[in-house]
This record gives structure tokens, C-alpha cells and sequence, in this order.
């Protein structure tokens, strides 16, 4: 395949089989490996959507800044592609994230600044929002509530799946954004009606969850419960422990976040073979183990994994 | 009927610092309504008029309940139910 560019490049991920992991010939996996776009995330697809979108409408230009509250992988695509557009990026993040990610930012030119560990996620958001009020001619793409997110996956995403395998009856992603779920949820709901869309949601540790009132949290403005036909929460050993065997039956060599969703997507699996229906299983593995390595999700006793996952956003 | 219900840092303060307390009922609103009794102050914090409360997460053996029945949700003996506040990803 030959492209124009790199950022010409996203998207088009191989679906492949788990012959090992499905239950049964009628009851089968398949991964979609999200990990094969220019900087080894299903990011780059929404990213590349959010920033031409912004350009059309006039309010990124050339020498302009970027400011975006993210975990990781959203931040280092548009590192990647604010530095080959001319664009300057500060990140909020926060400060339980992992090595890999700060030292992939830094390395594309992105500045970053870290929110408080205690909140996660949230405390990003709530940082990057104040920051926007001090700084109004930067523009935040703001992945939480830009529909040129869920437009991403609706308009690519989704129907590279379906064509790929037309007989599908369930899709599984993880659940950040929602953005995944909502762009190929509306999709095959529109296109195969019928298909499940099932959700897989990473459960932290509890200084993840440490917001000050319940009042606090937070539901992306993207999220639509419609859309979803259910819902599993994942702790860091049911994922840990699926990430590794992904790896050693299947040579898989994913994120800890792809074994959330795994786990959830065998729990579909038997819940079709327990009900003697045939099933095509589509999951994404949303990118590979290289910036985990140092979590210590992947060698040792999982009971070391666990503790030494717990407490940081892994997902 | 013991139904064990994990519940998250910021309203352990209902729960006398506990993480986890055990509740019973069938159903589970009933389980709400049981753990109400001994640790006062709990229920409001985690429905309204509405039923769950916007930014309150309820998981039935990891399960979201709202694919389920809500809180008609029913429970069995051995069951697990965690309560999380919604938290943002990505």
C-alpha cells in the first residue's frame, strides 16, 4: 500500500482471527488491531478528523496552539500531527500516567502539563478547561464532546469492520471517550441491525476514583446510553491477566486496556455458546503493550502486576 | 441474603471508612434501601427522584445495571455490587 503521507495512512487495520482463544468454529474472535496506525493508536483516526475540522472551520492556523486534556494516546497522535502541521500542543496530564507517554510527547514537541493524580482523568479535564478560559486563542479540540470523534469511527472504523466481516454480531471497544462506540455503535446499528454493541470500561484503583464529591464526576458529552446494549466494568487483574494470555495464545502483543475489553468479549463469547447461538466477535485492540512495559503489567506473578498497575490510568 | 457491596473512597464516609458492607434484599433498590438503615445517608448520595444519580455507577457482578433492570435490578445471594463515580478515560 503507498501513500501520500504518513497522516494519509491512518486507518485500514488489519481484523484478524484468535483461532486459540474462540470457544468454538461457531462462536469465533477477532481482533482489530488499531495498533498498526502512524503512532501505534486508534487515536490517530479521531485526532486527524478533530484537527480538519478544526481548519475548515477557520479556527486552527498554522502557528497556532493545541491544548487538550489526555491520558496518553490522544496526546501523542496530535504531538505527531500538530508537529508535520505546524502546530504548537500543550497536554494536561495526569501525573499516573506512564513514563512511555511523557517521553513520546516530549520526543514529537508537545508541552506537558500534569494535572493531579488523585481524580485521574477528571482532574485533566478540569485543568485543561481553566486553562482554555486563560488562554482564549488556543483552541481545544476537546476529544470528550467533538463529534468529529464518534464522526471518525462512524465514518471509518465502522465500515472497515463490516466489511471485513459482514457477519458480524457483536462489537466490544473500550470506553474512554465513548468515542469508539458511539462512531461504530450508530454505524452498524444503521447498517446490521441486531448487533450487540458491548462496552468494556477499566476499573481503577481507588485513588483514581479520589474526586472530592460524587457530584463531580464526569460523563463525556459524547456518551449516548442508547447506544450500547451493555456494559462491563474491568479491574486491573482481569485485564492484566487477559492482556498476557492474548500474548501466549495468540501472539498478540496489545495494551493493558485491550485486555479489559478481551475480557469482556470472552465473557459474550460464552454467554453465546451457553445459549447454543453462533457468534462473530469483533473487538479493537486499541494499541500495543511498548508503552506499559514499565508498569510491570507484563512479567511476574499477576498478584505483583495488580499491585504495581493499581493506582496508575492504564487504559 | 448477603449481597456484597464495595463501595468507593468518597462515600465511605457513610460507611465508617468500611470498602466493602453487606446488604440484602431482591432487588437492587431493596439492597439501597437495607443498607439505608445502617449506614444513614448513603441512599441520597447515590439515587434521586430519577433513580440513579447521574455521576453514580452500580455494577451487578460487573455488569452496569442500566443494561439491566436498574434499579428493579434483582440480586441472589453471592452477588457483587460495586458503586463508582463516572470518571473520564482517554
Amino acid at each position: 500500500m503507498r501513500f501520500d503521507s504518513l497522516l494519509d495512512s491512518v486507518g485500514r487495520t488489519p481484523l484478524v482471527g484468535l483461532p486459540r482463544l474462540s470457544p468454538s468454529k461457531a462462536v469465533r474472535l477477532w481482533a482489530k488491531l488499531e495498533d498498526r496506525n502512524p503512532t501505534g493508536s486508534i487515536k490517530d483516526r479521531p485526532v486527524l478528523r478533530m484537527i480538519e475540522a478544526a481548519e475548515r472551520d477557520g479556527l486552527l492556523a498554522p502557528g497556532g496552539t493545541i491544548l487538550e486534556p489526555t491520558s496518553g494516546n490522544t496526546g501523542i497522535s496530535l504531538a505527531m500531527a500538530a508537529r508535520l502541521r505546524g502546530y504548537r500542543l500543550v497536554c494536561v496530564m495526569p501525573e499516573n500516567t506512564s513514563e512511555e507517554r511523557r517521553q513520546l510527547l516530549r520526543m514529537w514537541g508537545a508541552q506537558i502539563v500534569q494535572s493531579p493524580a488523585a481524580g485521574g482523568s477528571n482532574e485533566a479535564v478540569r485543568v485543561a478547561k481553566q486553562m482554555a478560559a486563560e488562554h482564549p486563542d488556543w483552541v481545544m479540540l476537546y476529544q470528550y464532546g467533538n463529534p468529529a470523534n464518534t464522526q471518525s469511527h462512524y465514518a471509518t472504523t465502522g465500515p472497515e469492520i463490516l466489511e471485513d466481516l459482514p457477519t458480524i454480531t457483536h462489537f466490544v471497544a473500550g470506553l474512554g471517550t465513548t468515542g469508539t462506540l458511539m462512531g461504530v455503535g450508530r454505524y452498524l446499528r444503521e447498517k446490521a441491525p441486531g448487533v450487540a454493541i458491548v462496552a468494556a470500561e477499566p476499573r481503577y484503583g481507588d485513588l483514581v476514583y479520589g474526586l472530592r464529591n460524587i457530584d463531580e464526576g464526569f460523563v463525556p458529552e459524547l456518551y449516548d446510553e442508547s447506544m450500547l446494549t451493555t456494559r462491563y466494568s474491568v479491574g486491573p487483574r482481569d485485564a492484566v491477566r487477559r492482556t498476557r494470555q492474548l500474548l501466549e495464545a495468540e501472539g498478540i502483543f496489545a495494551g493493558i486496556s485491550t485486555g479489559a475489553v478481551l475480557h469482556a468479549a470472552l465473557a459474550v463469547a460464552r454467554k453465546a455458546v451457553e445459549a447454543g447461538q453462533s457468534a462473530d466477535i469483533a473487538f479493537v485492540v486499541a494499541d500495543g503493550g511498548w508503552k506499559y512495559l514499565s508498569t510491570g503489567a507484563y512479567e511476574g506473578t499477576l498478584d505483583e502486576a495488580e499491585r504495581l498497575v493499581d493506582g496508575q490510568l492504564w487504559a | 441474603m448477603a449481597i456484597e457491596v464495595r463501595i468507593p473512597t468518597i462515600l465511605r464516609q457513610y460507611t465508617g471508612g468500611a470498602k466493602a458492607v453487606d446488604g440484602a434484599g431482591d432487588t437492587l433498590a431493596a439492597v439501597i434501601d437495607d443498607l439505608e438503615g445502617r449506614h444513614p445517608g448513603l441512599r441520597d448520595r447515590l439515587v434521586d427522584n430519577d433513580g440513579l444519580r447521574r455521576f453514580v455507577n452500580v455494577y451487578l457482578n460487573d455488569e452496569d445495571v442500566r443494561f439491566l433492570d436498574g434499579l428493579k435490578t434483582e440480586v441472589r445471594d453471592g452477588d457483587s455490587v460495586t458503586v463508582l463515580p463516572a470518571v473520564a478515560g482517554g
